[in-house]
């Protein structure tokens, strides 16, 4: 057990000994993880907030029921689905994508680096708030079984296990789903990271606008 | 055996991971060594996954922290004893 855990199984000990307050210090580490989780399923930062913030109400009426052979942020993310799957099915639109809502884009002006060789300087790269949108439009756009294996293996750093243990599936199936996730985004980003670079070299060895 | 660029494409993600046996890996960088095409492949993967991992990607809403925590205080306050419970 990492120091992290233990500090954590203390916390929920105190909490449900009556030090309440202590809640908000258990879940900050992982607001984000919850968020994103709900956001993968939902599509919609709204419903993926208000789903968060009910994730974590039922994770502290549910406390007890928490074993801690588990790890918490594993537990909570199960809430998380749980809850973003039954608003789902509630509003019978599992399958449509709200892109609309995610219109809202953070961040303000930005202007493009003008990059020689993105593979070596990845952190100008990532200075680009366009291709960060890129990005996000995306893993929106992935259909769902794989959004969800990308969200909670390469955003939120759950290992193999507590993915495949998260939703249900076999070790392999996440494997399989990542690859195929990751595979689409590169197609999708690719034609995108090109246009940053010189007319000097291409991605393949050829002048891109010659 | 020597592998080809399909054969690679297939097993990036794990490789990536580290996941691969060490016989396949050491295939796997050899073919690197020598192919522009599959190291170009590998590298933008691994790019999206270092932007993908960069916590502006994916941010929470601006106030998102300050409304949860003010619905769990919320939360609390309807419950009376030092138990959850279910109302």
């Amino acid at each position: 057990m990492c120091a992290q855990d233990s500090h954590e199984i203390r916390l929920i000990e105190r909490i449900s000994a009556g030090e309440r307050e202590l809640f908000h210090e258990l879940v900050r580490p992982h607001e984000r993880k919850i968020y994103l989780t709900a956001l993968a399923l939902l599509g919609s930062e709204a419903e993926a907030e208000d789903a968060a913030q009910e994730t974590m109400i039922k994770a502290f009426r549910n406390l007890r029921s928490f074993r801690s052979e588990s790890k918490f942020s594993t537990w909570l993310v199960s809430i998380a689905l749980n809850e973003a799957r039954s608003r789902l099915r509630k509003s019978k639109r599992a399958q449509i994508e709200s892109l609309d809502a995610e219109t809202e884009s953070y961040e303000g002006d930005f202007t493009p680096a003008m990059l020689t060789d993105w593979r070596e300087i990845p952190s100008e790269t990532l200075e680009r708030s366009e291709l960060r949108a890129a990005l996000q439009s995306a893993v929106a756009e992935l259909p769902t079984i794989y959004r969800e294996v990308f969200t909670l293996r390469d955003l939120e750093d759950l290992n193999v296990e507590e993915t495949a243990r998260a939703l249900g599936v076999t070790a392999n199936v996440v494997k399989v789903r990542l690859h195929r996730a990751r595979m689409m985004l590169q197609k999708r980003l690719v034609p995108f990271l090109k246009t940053s670079f010189s007319p000097r070299r291409g991605l393949f060895g050829r002048a891109l606008w010659s | 055996m020597e592998l080809n660029c399909k054969h690679v494409w297939q097993y990036i993600s794990e490789y990536i991971d580290g996941s691969v046996d060490p016989q396949l890996r050491l295939q796997i960088e050899r073919h690197l060594e020598n192919c522009e095409v599959c190291s170009a492949i590998l590298d933008s993967t691994r790019n999206i996954l270092y932007l993908t991992a960069d916590d502006r990607t994916f941010a929470l809403p601006i106030g998102f922290s300050e409304r949860l925590h003010a619905r769990l205080e919320r939360e609390f306050a309807t419950i009376g004893g030092a138990e959850p419970s279910d109302r």
